[in-house]
Formats: structure tokens, C-alpha cells, sequence
């Protein structure tokens, strides 16, 4: 049961109250239809999945609705930080930083 | 042996004056109150508790804790029954029914035993040696599997108890109460911390309680005394004792089974048994303490074999001697001061055989000072006796301990205690997945580091001595008092305050050597529980596995309920010797939750029964339930299913509702369809952007279906959506998607298009929704509706309207899900009832009939109307449904879904396509779900063609319908497929289009 920060509420709350909603930082391509179709799928379907520090979205589902972004040791579960969506630490962290 | 033998005339945490009757496998007993059940099992002379798993020997009580593999037993009958308890847990209660789970017929006749069946099929990885083949006869295997090997019943009646849950929150956490918890819960008190002190026994102090009369014992009791006191005079401590912290989970999160009536009985009527407190602590300290590990050597499960740590727990706490002439192997001093209380109380000591070359400490000496045989690099290599033990064999042991230097020679004794040494308690700290690791001044594993997670103090950390485990104890209590944001970090009182004799070094043994080799002396066991002996690790290694993993379940070593508690250190032990590793490459296999069992009336709660799930009902449920509707769970809510006239049967029902439909009026309760109010000067161009078409010149009071994609162009929502006016909308989802829906209406405006403004708000519950649906749908409302213009020409299909209806102000969609002519009546939800039962008396001319939702699918499968999550699975898109018509291909912004649509699987032209099924027997009714071939007659597994997705029997066609997914279907219009039913019938069908009544669609415009 992991306690998330959520930066709209500036509360620490239960996972209970969240929803968890994939990879963080995916833009949707400007153009789909100028891509090709394996460009498209690697949009659509390829994912991380790091062992170690990883940026997901999560959805304060039963609290105020709002997406936010959490960097999570997906090994430890250590949370690093919650941030709202549009701001992007880039740099703060080393992507799959890994455990062993 | 009588109870005034074993029990000693004086002391033990007991009540003299309160005898406790009992029985056990139906033999009445008595005890004291504050014995356990094994205690007062012990003090009965019980020597066999089990038969044991694999071959039916005889087993006795070993521990005194959770660790007890063997003293499993079930208590009481009937409903309130309780299987797998440990004897050594279960406090002795008046009346208290206990039965053994094992043998068969019972303890002391045991078929498995005398036959000597089982050994015969069960070798080290018998699962898969023995029952991988034929697969089919698993279940008979099983079966008499867990019949011979004792697991014991489930209650079959509802458990007749109440069960408790609560949050909790506290500064630091501290979970066990021996002398490191005591100390460290004291400390952080001290600091000022909110502090929650649990333990599993029935009174604080842990091995503190196993004490005995010394004055260094008389010191260490006081000690603990006191610092309880402190504790319980605290307003800022929350003591919890029979609890179990049974598991760690992430950010310090804690179960803890709180057992508030165990002990007075088996049920607690009127009060909750037990309370599971969930717990998010800012710190957490482990004193889990540490558990002595037995010595493996030759027929070492004999009843009369026992740890030494438990055999003084007996003797100073229960005052039971389980013996009257004790031979004691040890690997290190601390189980002197078994033999010195042994002595104590009167009673022989053969010998105790120290494996260490020698030994010169506080301990041993007094010993010897006190007249005690003690022969140093001697073992006990095998127990001897038939029933219990009787004697013991004695050997001389290389300083190394894999050798023998000299012949056995046979002592007399009826109890052998042994102690291998200790192995910290790191189940807990390794919940998360935190591997222990191999600490060779331990002789053991202690946890692994956390990030920001629990710190280990006292024996659990490998820190044995009393005196140094107290010390580093305040200090962490201290330390995590801060880090909690309490105090500055020193620890309150300078000097320890509790005195212990210093103990020389131990020596770290595991598996005892014999005059013969593993393989061929008696049966060394590791995990008594599961029968796994020293000879099949050994096998298990010989077999090529090598993984500490693999050879857990290969030979099943700590899978039995006690998880193996005491043999697991031994068994990766002896792993390692026989690969000839160390122990720390070895490594340990991982635990899981839960420590200690839990029952399930504790995980579930108070949410049992009508508090299990919340129920949703509409404003017209009431009047529903009157008629005697019968219910369908649709999500939450309680939609009405159909509504049966006296002895109306389910079909007969439907059928007649489906008819009235067609023929007159219905009525249905619609209100549980999500709907979603949208505004904003953004609102038309984000509805175009998440639908499949365009909502840009939806005028105010029309409505427009649509569906909704994910990015992979799959279907996942469909409904209406009408222009209340500029910029506001209100979107119809489906019943069971709304929230989903929200939620991904929400992700869009947020992550992608933030600078569309435009917001969502959840009305569901703000509206009752009546339809009125048939021919005469149009001449009922207008008995109760004067303010609008009813008539086609004023208020077309797809039109909605501001009206009054029964006096009420409301919406009217002219919308329609079964082709007839009709209205859905929206009005504010408390009015909802009111004007049902107005539109049920302006229609009772026209015999207006409620229909529910059995007939509602029937009505719109007739039409070929698609339900989403029913018809389509995930994997279906517009094109597939034949909805081809509803993609706006030419609108400016690439929608939710489009670009998939162009992807090469989704342009296949032999994807599963909607269609339907005409039985070429009218009466034949396919089952939702069948699967459709082209012929019966191939070989199985045949080549699937697709399946039925909805299947009715129509009353308005008089024959059955179905929809179905068919590769290349629309392509098939005509051709036979056959569905191969599970009975062993091929049912043949005719594909036919989708569309079964009214093909051109003339009813909804009337």
C-alpha cells in the first residue's frame, strides 16, 4: 500500500484514493496520420518498464481528480516526488537507475 | 505419566486456584489458567500431538511459539470451528475442545504409518516425479492427499462471529515486546513520540517470560516490569498484546491481527473476536527477536525431542517439566541455562554434549560447578525409543563438526534438548522483498538494509546478549524517534540497566554427522511439518537443483503452515555443505505475508453481507421492488431484470414485456445510464475530438450517438449525447463505463489539451430516467405532458425538449433502443418516483407494461443494436461492428482512435465482423458464448471461427436470434456455421445481417 503526495492537494494520502494511469511524459503525436504505422505502435504500445526510477502518472481518482506525474524506484517503491502534468524536472533523475 | 509429575509444585505465570477442564481428541483434561493448550498438553503427560505428514510418525511438541511445527490442532465444531491453530498459541480457555489434524483413525493407530504407504510414493519432488502423469487423476491424488496429510476442516456454516477493522497512525512503531521492544517503545516514548507497542503473546515481555529464578532472571523480570509500567502509563502508547504484526508492507504500512477473545472461547457473542489494525507508522522499529534453531541428527522428530529455549519457557513459565532425566546438545552457552533450571526443579541431567571443542564461560562452568556431566566436542547423534524417547547416542565430533572421532555410546534420558543457536526473526523485514543476508558472527541471516524503511533491533538483528540488545535498542528508539521528528537523538538513561552473563562464542552447526552416511543413517528431519529430511536436500542438490528456490519446491522444505520456522536456516545449510558453497551464495528463500495465518473474518470485517459492496438504487427502486421486480447487478447497481406477474416463469415474463413493447407501451427504469454534464466554449470541439464523429454542429436540442475509442481504435463506450445550449452538453455513457469514462474525458483535457476549456461534471445521480417506449408511447405522455408539442413534425427522433411532465420540470429525449417510437423522460431525481407512477396512470389504458432489462436486450438484439462490453470485448472496432458510418473520416483533428483504424490488423479483412445468427431449428436457442465453426465434423481442436455474443429467444419474430463476431462474416451473408455445444450437440446456424425487426427503421419515426 504505497501513501502518494499529491501536489494538487498537498496532501500525503492513501493509494486507496488513486488510480494508477501508466508511463508519465507520453505526448501524443501533432500528426498521427504522417506516421508510419510502426512509429504509431511504438506510441500505442512500447513501454519502459525500468527496473529502478521511473516516472508514472497517477489520477487522484477519489480525491480531486487531477493527473499528476510521480517518479517511483519501481524495486524499492520509494517515491521521489509527486509533480503536476506540464512540469517536467528533466535531468532530476537517471531513468532505470539500476538496483544490482 | 499424571499431571502431579509433570507439573512442578511451585512457580510459572500461572493461577494455581483456577482449573481449566479441557479436551483433546476427546480425552477430558484439565490445566491452569495461563497455560496454553500445549502447557497444559504437557503437563497432561501428552508425548504424540501428530502423526506426521508424509509418514505418519509420531510427532511431539518442539517449540513453545509460533514456530511449533508439529502440535497443530483444530479447535471446537460446527460453525465456528477453527482449523490449523498452534497448540503453543492457543491459550488454555474453560471448555476448550481440541482435536489433532493428523492421523488416521487416529494418533496413536495411524493406517499411513502402519502400511508405510506413503513413503513408498512421496520421494524429495514427488509432485512431479509421482503425479505429473496422467494429469486427469490430479484430483483423485489430491484428495487423498490432503486427507492423509492432516491440514484440517473448514467450517462449512457462516462464521457466527463478529470481526473488527481500524486505521491507525503513529510516530514509531514497534513490533515485538520482548527486552529490545521494550526498550526501544520505552525510548521513544521518552522522546515524545506517539508509539504502538505489538506482540504476539499474551502479555509483554517475550523471552523476558522464559526467565527463571537466578538473580540475573530476578533482575532482567524486573526490569521488565517497570519499563511496562512506564509504558502503560504513557497517554502517548498504544499497547497491543495477542496481536500479530503478520505483515510489512510498502511505505510502513503494517497488518497487525489483534485476537481480542481468542482466549475466552470459541465464539465471543455480542463483542468482535478480532480486529485487524492497519497501521501507517512514521517509523518502525523490528524487535522481532530470534528463534533457536534445533539440532538435525538421527531420529531427531521422536516425541521428547525439544528445543531447549522451549523446555525452560515450560519449566519457568508454565512450571511443567516435560521429563524427568534431560540430555542437552548445544551448540553454544546460552542453553546452559536450560540445565541449570533443569537441575533447579529437581529433575536428572544425563549429560549435555557441547559441540564446541570446549567450553570455559560463565555458564558452562557454574554447570560443571554444580556437578553436571558436561562432555565438550560430544553430539548427540540419534534419539532412540519407539513411542517417545528413551535414550540418546552420544558421539565424539570433529572441531569442524562434519566428522565423527570416535564410536557412539547410548545415554539414558526421556527428553533431549537441543540448540543449534539462533536465527533472527527477518520474516517480517522481508515482506517487501528485502533479501536477509548471511552474518557469520550471527550465525545467521539478519535483514537486509531498507531504504527508508523498518530498522531491526535486539536478536532480530543478531544482537543476542540481553544487555547489548537493550543498549542498541534505546539508542535506535532514539534514533527513529527523531527521524519521526521527535527529541534530538540521545538516548534518555546512559547506562544499561539490565544485567546478563556474558556468553562465550556458539558454534554454527547444522546437520549433525552419524556413524553412517545422510543417505543411509535413520532420518535426520529438517522440516518436520512437511517431512523433509537432512538425505533428501542432499538428493535434491544430487539432482542438479541448486537454487535454494528450486529446492524449496522441489522438496517441499517451509511450505507447511508454519512456513518453516525452524527448519528453513538448516535446510539452506545443508544445501550449501552439499554444494559446497557458503551459505551466505546460498542465500535464503524469500517470506511472504501473512507470518502467522489470519483468519478471513479479519481481512473481511465489518464488510460482510449487506455492507459487503455498497448497493445503488434509482428513485423508482422502491416501487420496482413492490411489483416484486427480480434484480439484475449491473456494477453496483440493482437494475430491475424483469418484472414477473403471479407464477410467471423468467421467459414467460419477458416475452410478455418484450410484446408490449412492440405492440402498446413499455416503461423502463434508465436512470442508472452515467450521464455527464459538459460545458465550456471548448465543450463541441473536445466532444469531436473523443467520439468518432463531430459534434461541432450539434444544434441545441438535438442529440447525437456516439462512440468512443481508445488510441488503439478499440470500442470502450458508446451513448448519447445531446446540446442542452452554447457550449453545454450532456453525455450519456453506459451504465457500468461512467466512471471510467470521467476518468478518461479527464486525462485528455488535463495531459493533452489543457488549453481547451471545457469541464466535466457527474450528474448520474441527479436524474430519474423513465422511457416510454411502443406505439403508443407518443398518447401516454401526452396525458401527462401539455406544455410541448408531442407530434413527429414538432419533436423528431433525435430532438430533445424542455417540458413539464406531471408537473415537473424536465428533459425528453426522443431517443430510441428498440426501434420503437420513443421518449426518456429525465426528471430531477427526487421526483423520480412521482412521475413514474403518473406516466403508470396515464398509460393504464394502453395497458402500459415496466419492462426490465432482460427484455430491453432482447428489444434492441432484435434491431441489432450493440451493447458495449457485450457485443464487443475490447478488441472490436467501428468497422468491425459495422459502424463504419459513424466515423467522421474527414474531420480536421485526428480523434481519439483514428490513426488505429489504418493500422494493417485493423484493415484485415477477415477480422471477426458483427453479424447475425439464424438456428436452422427456430426454437433452438444458442448460449452467449458458444463457438462457431464451419463444419463439426474435424478433428479437435477445431478452427474457430468466432462466437455468439448475445442470444435470444424473440417473441415479436417467434424464433431465436442471435449476434455473433464471425471472421470475414459480412462477407458469409448465407452460409451455414455450426456451434459445438459443450452437451457433444453441433448446432448448425445461418448467418444472416444484424438487423432481425423493422430493417428499415420506420417504427422509431412515427
Amino acid at each position: 500500500m504505497l501513501q502518494i503526495y499529491c501536489p494538487y492537494c498537498q496532501e500525503l494520502r492513501e493509494e486507496e484514493e488513486f488510480s494508477p494511469s501508466g508511463e508519465a511524459h507520453i505526448a501524443r503525436p501533432r500528426d498521427p496520420e504522417s506516421l508510419s504505422d510502426e512509429q504509431w505502435g511504438d506510441y500505442l504500445f512500447f513501454r519502459k518498464n525500468p527496473r529502478g526510477l521511473h516516472r508514472e502518472m497517477w489520477h487522484h481518482s477519489a480525491g480531486c481528480r487531477r493527473y499528476f506525474n510521480v517518479e517511483r524506484d519501481t524495486v524499492s517503491y520509494v517515491i521521489a516526488r509527486s509533480y503536476p502534468i506540464g512540469e517536467d524536472p528533466a535531468g532530476a533523475m537517471v531513468e532505470g537507475h539500476d538496483h544490482e | 505419566m499424571s499431571d502431579s509429575q509433570r507439573r512442578l509444585p511451585a512457580g510459572g505465570r500461572l493461577d494455581r486456584k483456577q482449573k481449566v477442564s479441557f479436551t483433546f481428541d476427546g480425552r477430558p483434561m484439565w490445566g491452569l489458567a495461563g497455560d496454553t493448550l500445549a502447557s497444559a498438553l504437557l503437563a497432561n503427560g501428552v508425548e504424540t500431538v501428530a502423526r506426521s505428514f508424509k509418514y505418519g510418525r509420531r510427532r511431539g511438541i518442539v517449540g513453545h511459539g509460533s514456530e511449533e511445527p508439529n502440535a497443530i490442532v483444530q479447535l471446537g465444531s460446527g460453525a465456528a470451528t477453527v482449523p490449523n491453530l498452534k497448540a503453543t498459541q492457543v491459550e488454555l480457555y474453560e471448555g476448550l475442545e481440541a482435536r489433532s489434524v493428523s492421523g488416521w483413525p487416529n494418533l496413536d493407530v495411524d493406517v499411513i504409518a502402519l502400511l508405510g504407504v506413503f513413503a513408498r510414493f512421496l520421494p524429495p519432488g514427488f509432485y512431479y516425479k509421482t503425479f505429473m502423469a496422467p494429469a486427469r487423476l490430479w484430483m483423485t491424488y489430491e484428495h487423498f492427499i490432503r486427507k492423509a496429510a492432516g491440514l484440517g476442516r473448514a467450517p462449512q456454516n457462516p462464521d457466527p462471529d463478529r470481526y473488527d477493522k481500524i486505521n491507525r497512525h503513529c510516530d514509531v512503531l514497534v513490533i515485538g515486546g520482548g527486552p529490545a521492544g521494550l526498550a526501544a517503545a520505552r525510548e521513544a516514548t521518552r522522546q515524545g513520540s506517539r508509539v504502538i507497542l505489538v506482540d504476539e503473546q499474551s502479555e509483554m515481555g517475550g523471552s523476558l517470560l522464559s526467565l527463571g529464578g537466578s538473580e540475573a532472571d530476578a533482575a532482567q523480570l524486573q526490569w521488565r516490569d517497570q519499563t511496562l509500567a512506564e509504558l502503560e502509563a504513557s497517554v502517548d502508547v498504544l499497547l497491543l498484546p495477542r496481536s500479530t504484526a503478520f505483515g510489512y508492507y510498502d511505505h510502513n504500512f503494517v497488518g497487525i491481527l489483534e485476537r481480542l477473545e481468542d482466549h475466552r472461547g470459541l465464539t465471543s457473542p455480542g463483542r468482535p473476536r478480532q480486529r485487524l489494525h492497519r497501521v501507517r507508522a512514521r517509523q518502525i522499529i523490528m524487535a522481532t527477536g530470534a528463534q533457536e534453531r534445533p539440532l538435525v541428527f538421527a531420529n531427531n522428530d521422536l516425541p521428547g525431542v525439544m528445543l531447549a529455549s522451549s523446555v525452560r519457557t515450560y519449566i519457568n513459565r508454565y512450571a511443567v517439566i516435560p521429563g524427568q532425566r534431560l540430555a542437552l546438545c548445544t551448540t553454544n552457552d546460552n542453553a546452559y541455562q536450560l540445565a541449570l533450571d533443569w537441575q533447579e526443579a529437581g529433575c536428572d541431567i544425563a549429560v549435555i554434549a557441547d559441540t564446541r571443542p570446549e567450553a570455559e564461560g560463565v555458564l558452562p562452568r557454574l554447570a560443571r560447578e554444580r556437578g553436571i556431566d558436561v562432555r565438550t566436542g560430544t553430539a548427540i547423534i540419534e534419539a532412540s525409543g519407539r513411542k517417545c524417547v528413551s535414550g540418546a547416542l552420544l558421539a565424539p565430533i570433529h572441531a569442524g563438526g562434519k566428522s565423527l572421532t570416535g564410536p557412539a555410546t547410548p545415554v539414558e534420558c526421556d527428553l533431549i534438548a537441543t540448540s543449534g543457536g539462533w536465527s533472527p526473526v527477518v520474516h517480517l523485514s522481508s515482506h517487501t522483498g528485502i533479501r536477509p543476508i548471511w552474518d557469520d558472527e550471527a550465525i545467521g541471516f539478519v535483514p537486509g538494509p531498507h531504504a527508508d524503511g523498518p530498522v531491526a533491533v535486539g536478536s532480530a538483528q543478531g544482537i543476542y546478549c540481553p544487555l547489548a540488545c537493550v543498549e542498541q535498542a534505546r539508542t535506535e528508539g532514539a534514533a527513529a524517534a527523531l527521524r519521526a521528528g521527535q527529541g534530538a537523538g540521545e538516548s534518555s538513561s546512559p547506562s544499561p540497566d539490565i544485567i546478563a552473563a556474558l556468553e562465550e562464542p556458539a558454534q554454527a552447526l547444522f546437520l549433525v554427522p552419524h556413524t553412517k552416511t545422510t543417505s543411509r543413517a535413520p532420518s535426520q528431519f529438517v522440516d518436520f511439518q512437511l517431512d523433509v529430511t537432512a538425505a533428501a536436500i542432499e538428493l535434491a542438490a544430487r539432482e542438479g537443483y541448486e537454487s535454494v528456490e528450486h529446492v524449496k519446491r522441489y522438496t517441499a522444505l517451509g511450505f507447511g503452515t508454519d512456513q518453516g520456522k525452524l527448519g528453513n536456516i538448516n535446510g539452506v545449510a545443508i544445501l550449501a555443505d552439499t554444494l559446497n558453497q557458503s551459505i551466505a551464495d546460498t542465500g535464503t528463500t524469500m517470506f511472504r505475508p501473512a507470518y502467522t495465518p489470519v483468519t478471513f473474518g479479519a481481512m473481511a470485517g465489518g464488510e460482510v453481507g449487506d455492507l459487503f459492496d455498497p448497493e445503488r438504487y434509482t428513485a423508482m427502486h422502491r416501487w420496482h421492488s413492490e411489483q416484486g421486480a427480480a434484480w439484475e447487478n449491473v456494477g453496483q447497481w440493482k437494475r430491475p431484470w424483469y418484472f414477473p406477474v403471479a407464477g410467471e416463469s423468467m421467459e414467460e415474463a419477458v416475452q410478455r414485456e418484450c410484446l408490449a413493447v412492440r405492440n402498446s407501451v413499455g416503461i423502463l427504469d434508465a436512470s442508472t445510464l452515467g450521464k455527464i454534464d459538459i460545458q465550456g466554449p471548448d465543450a463541441a470541439e473536445f466532444l469531436t475530438r473523443v467520439y468518432t464523429n463531430s459534434y461541432l454542429k450539434l444544434a441545441p436540442g438535438k442529440c447525437r450517438y456516439g462512440l468512443m475509442l481508445h488510441e488503439d481504435g478499440m470500442i470502450f463506450d458508446d451513448g448519447v449525447t445531446a446540446c442542452l445550449g452554447e457550449s453545454h452538453y450532456l453525455m450519456h455513457t453506459t451504465t457500468g463505463g461512467a466512471a471510467g469514462v470521467l476518468g478518461w474525458l479527464e486525462l485528455w483535457r488535463q495531459t493533452e489539451w489543457p488549453e481547451l476549456q471545457v469541464y466535466f461534471t457527474s450528474v448520474t445521480d441527479h436524474w430519474a430516467t423513465a422511457t416510454l417506449s411502443g406505439p403508443n408511447a407518443r398518447k401516454v405522455l401526452a396525458r401527462v405532458c401539455h406544455d410541448v408539442d408531442l407530434s413527429d413534425e414538432a419533436f423528431a427522433f433525435m430532438d430533445w425538449n424542455s417540458a413539464t411532465v406531471a408537473g415537473v420540470p424536465a428533459r425528453i429525449f426522443r431517443i430510441s433502443f428498440t426501434g420503437e417510437l420513443s421518449f426518456e423522460v429525465n426528471v430531477p431525481a427526487n421526483f423520480g418516483r412521482h412521475v413514474w407512477e403518473r406516466l403508470m396512470e396515464a398509460g393504464k389504458e394502453f395497458n402500459i407494461t415496466p419492462y426490465g432489462t432482460e427484455a430491453m436486450h432482447v428489444l434492441r438484439a432484435e434491431k441489432g443494436f450493440i451493447i458495449v462490453g457485450q457485443d464487443t470485448d475490447g478488441s472490436m472496432t467501428p468497422d468491425d461492428m459495422g459502424m463504419d458510418w459513424i466515423v467522421g473520416k474527414n474531420k480536421s483533428f485526428s480523434f481519439l482512435g483514428k490513426r488505429s483504424l489504418e493500422r494493417s490488423d485493423t484493415r484485415r479483412t477477415n477480422r471477426k465482423q458483427l453479424v447475425g445468427l439464424r438456428t436452422v431449428e427456430p426454437n433452438e436457442v444458442l448460449p452467449e458464448g458458444a463457438q462457431i465453426v464451419n463444419t463439426p465434423d474435424q478433428a479437435v481442436p477445431m478452427a474457430m471461427q468466432g462466437h455468439v455474443t448475445s442470444s435470444y429467444f424473440s417473441p415479436s419474430l417467434g424464433r431465436s436470434i442471435a449476434l455473433a463476431v464471425v471472421k470475414g462474416g459480412r462477407n458469409r451473408l448465407g452460409e451455414k456455421v455450426f456451434c459445438p455445444l459443450a452437451d457433444g450437440r453441433n448446432v448448425a446456424a445461418v448467418i444472416c445481417q444484424t438487423v432481425f425487426y423493422d430493417p428499415d427503421g420506420e417504427r422509431q419515426h412515427v
